[in-house]
């Protein structure tokens, strides 16, 4: 009984240095607090794959009054809570690769950059032209402008290597 | 159109739902990639704080026995003449006549846009005009706005003559329709420092009432000893290279410190401090300050006794202001208020939001714009918007870390900002891949870093495992690793890239130290510990050796280095035997012929790159 109170309390002292970790890479002025708008950057970083309104919840719970502002100290147990009860686990790649097949309709094996496009900007929650722009410049093969998901897939899941 | 969306779940067609999942999948995969930039930066930054901060030290322990040199111009003017210097037949670069001439340096800028050198002789003859012209400059430059003239200013531009091309291709050329502020830190690091200042300098000649240059910290002659720009001059001009070195000193010395804009905009390379008072500045005898890093030694007066009074009374009203200028080249802005000695640099301090608006105040201005300090996007205001930053150098860590910018400003007084980043190859870069780039030189950075610090890093592991069993745990890793380097790095986070092999959450240290190693050393010294710190000083040996190169000719004595290595280890407080120098002197002397070639020293401590690049 002991022994599992123990490595519970060492558990969450690793995820609380993990979660300090992160927030500090932008704490610009060193005073624990960081602009809310990199809070997202720091959520997903982190591991989690919320959805976007998800994540706009989860601000709005940490926020400082409207201020724009995330102080750590509310940041530190809401996201502690986040990580021990796996609220946003990541995506397995097969359903990954479901997904892209789904949209690659006439089963090509890839996807012209238009339909991605479609899909990204105009479903479920869009992305913005430059979000869009961003993914195209990463995702499309240099040569014929397709995006071959199956290989991404593989390269992009795993940390990306240097 | 989003039909879909709103309705409850399971009614969301298998598209949507397939978007949905690609979208959150994308959205951290990105977020992933700007953590790892953001550390990427901090990585740099703190490097090359460090680096400066150990840059100053070093001067000031070095040159307690050194005197500053009287300035006897007309002696100078001899020297630096470039009448005797003749242009062969065969040279295919640009020749340039004078008095400059619009002409004549937009065929200057070409030519260096095709990459010609110009000739020794044009150079001195260009370089002694300006210092001509700087003589009657004021220390502060004054510009007024008018409705047909915005002004543009750009920051830091550290030899990177894409950047100074792309600001000219985007903005026009200097001229009296389109003046420019330069403020300061024109050289060192890139490898085109010298072509910029000629451009710059032949600019300031042909339109001296439009083209206004601020001094930054890098035009100190010191500091270009370790950031590369003496090593450029000397490199492109082996026969006239320290004539040219020489007079740049003066130029140097002779920039203006400051521009004010229509009595309302501020703008110094550095910033301010609490003690900033500009009518100080306006009155001091600005060139007598060679280098910020060695202020006017009050040793002067044992030498000279005819001028001792009046020399005690300079000396006794100008350090005040030489603090001041050190100020205004070296100074950064913090977020709290107050203004403290800014310790990561070694010079200038930091300075907060209430001394801005103090000083502001104080002056009757409404804004300070100042370079000195990278920005990711080229520009950043702080302080409430009192303060901005403006950099010009983009890549200026590494291909795609940040972009750089400029300002334009009219009559309103209110900065627009034009950004750009430099080399085509970032842009085809895939965001992945540029982080990818940046983020390797970052690391090859840090593991050098590392790496030099070694035995300090396995001492502090070993305190962590009292049983040596090899392993530790990453917290404890990460925390022995901060308290070695003190760089302030988020080290956990960066931990997947500098370990390979984690066993359950544990590192095992002896093998991750063996795999940081130099291989294939250049040099069989037995005792490894003076290897390890000569390789860690090395830019700081570098420095020194060039200090005491007097002649630049690259080959010291024995003597000499044995000098060296001895200022070295009281810098460093640290002991070293005679003999131990002696053998390592003579190891070093590769063709034994009694002296030693600074070249192949440096050479010889070169890491071994062993990861591929693609």
């Amino acid at each position: 009984m002991a022994e599992n109170k123990q490595s519970a309390e060492a558990i969450v002292s690793d995820v609380h240095k993990k979660i300090r970790a992160a927030f500090e890479a932008f704490d610009f002025e060193s005073n624990n607090t960081v602009d809310a708008r990199e809070i997202s950057t720091i959520v997903y970083s982190l591991g989690c794959f919320p959805f976007q309104k998800d994540l706009h919840d989860f601000i709005s719970q940490v926020e400082e009054n409207h201020s724009g502002y995330v102080h750590l100290d509310k940041f530190l147990p809401a996201m502690t809570k986040v990580l021990m009860e796996h609220k946003f686990p990541p995506i397995p790649e097969d359903l990954l690769l479901q997904a892209f097949e789904v949209l690659d309709k006439e089963k090509k094996g890839y996807l012209e950059p238009e339909e991605l496009t479609k899909y990204m900007t105009q479903e479920g929650e869009p992305f913005t032209q430059e979000e869009m722009d961003e993914m195209l410049t990463a995702l499309a093969d240099h040569e014929k402008n397709h995006i071959y998901y199956k290989d991404l897939i593989s390269q992009l899941t795993i940390d990306p290597d240097m | 159109m989003g039909c879909g969306f709103g309705k409850s779940e399971p009614q969301l067609t298998k598209s949507i739902r397939a978007a949905l999942l690609i979208q959150r999948w994308y959205r951290q995969y990105v977020a992933r990639l700007e953590m790892r930039r953001r550390c990427t930066w901090n990585i740099f930054q703190s490097i090359e704080y460090a680096g400066e901060q150990d840059q100053i030290k070093v001067c000031l322990c070095s040159f307690r026995k050194r005197f500053n040199e009287i300035c006897r111009d007309t002696e100078w003017e001899r020297y630096f003449c470039y009448k005797s210097v003749e242009v062969p037949d065969s040279y295919t670069g640009p020749h340039l006549t004078f008095p400059m001439t619009f002409c004549g340096v937009s065929k200057l800028v070409e030519a260096f846009k095709h990459k010609q050198q110009l000739h020794a002789r044009y150079v001195l003859q260009l370089l002694g005009e300006t210092w001509r012209l700087l003589r009657i400059l004021t220390n502060i430059n004054h510009v007024s706005t008018c409705p047909m003239k915005e002004i543009t200013i750009c920051g830091d531009l550290h030899g990177h003559l894409e950047d100074l091309l792309l600001i000219f291709y985007k903005n026009g050329l200097p001229s009296s329709e389109k003046p420019y502020v330069f403020n300061g830190d024109f050289v060192d690091r890139g490898k085109n420092s010298l072509e910029i200042l000629l451009i710059l300098f032949g600019f300031l000649l042909v339109y001296p009432n439009d083209v206004h240059l601020n001094r930054g910290n890098h035009e100190d002659h010191i500091v270009n000893l370790r950031y590369g720009f003496t090593k450029e001059v000397l490199g492109k001009y082996r026969v006239h290279g320290k004539k040219i070195l020489k007079l740049l000193q003066k130029i140097f010395s002779w920039l203006p410190l400051a521009t004010m804009i229509d009595h309302k905009v501020l703008i110094v390379h550095g910033g301010i401090s609490d003690t900033t008072d500009l009518d100080t500045i306006a009155k001091v005898d600005r060139h007598k300050y060679v280098s910020a890093l060695r202020p006017p030694n009050r040793n002067m007066q044992q030498c000279f006794a005819h001028i001792l009074i009046s020399l005690y009374i300079f000396v006794f009203t100008v350090t005040d202001s030489s603090t001041q200028i050190v100020d205004m080249l070296w100074s950064d802005p913090m977020p709290q208020n107050g203004c403290v000695p800014n310790e990561v640099r070694g010079g200038g301090c930091y300075w907060g939001p209430d001394v801005t608006e103090e000083v502001l105040g104080r002056h009757n201005l409404q804004l300070l714009i100042r370079s000195h300090e990278c920005k990711q996007d080229g520009y950043e205001f702080c302080h409430n918007r009192r303060v901005l930053t403006i950099f010009s150098a983009s890549n200026y860590y590494e291909v795609g870390s940040n972009r750089g910018a400029y300002i334009r400003m009219g009559p309103d007084l209110v900065p627009h900002f034009i950004q750009y980043q430099a080399s085509r190859t970032s842009r085809e870069l895939t965001l992945r891949q540029s982080v990818g780039w940046t983020e390797r030189s970052a690391l090859r950075a840090l593991r050098e870093q590392l790496f030099v610090h070694k035995s300090d890093l396995i001492s502090a592991f070993q305190e962590f495992d009292p049983n040596n069993t090899g392993l530790i745990s990453l917290r404890d890793w990460a925390s022995a690793t901060e308290n070695v380097l003190k760089l302030g790095l988020p080290w956990r986070v960066l931990r997947s890239q500098l370990v390979n092999n984690t066993q359950y959450g544990m590192v095992n240290y002896q093998q991750w130290i063996r795999e940081l190693s130099i291989t294939e050393p250049k040099l069989e010294i037995s005792d490894t510990s003076i290897l390890e710190t000569m390789y860690k000083n090395h830019s700081n040996l570098e420095t020194i050796f060039r200090i005491i190169d007097t002649d630049h000719s690259g080959l010291i004595s024995f003597e000499e280095f044995r000098q060296t290595w001895k200022l070295l280890c009281s810098h460093l407080k640290m002991e070293i035997s005679d003999e131990a120098i002696t053998n390592l002197a003579q190891s070093i002397d590769f063709n034994k012929d009694g002296s030693i070639d600074i070249n192949e020293f440096m050479e010889a401590f070169r890491l071994v790159d062993l990861s591929a690049h693609t």
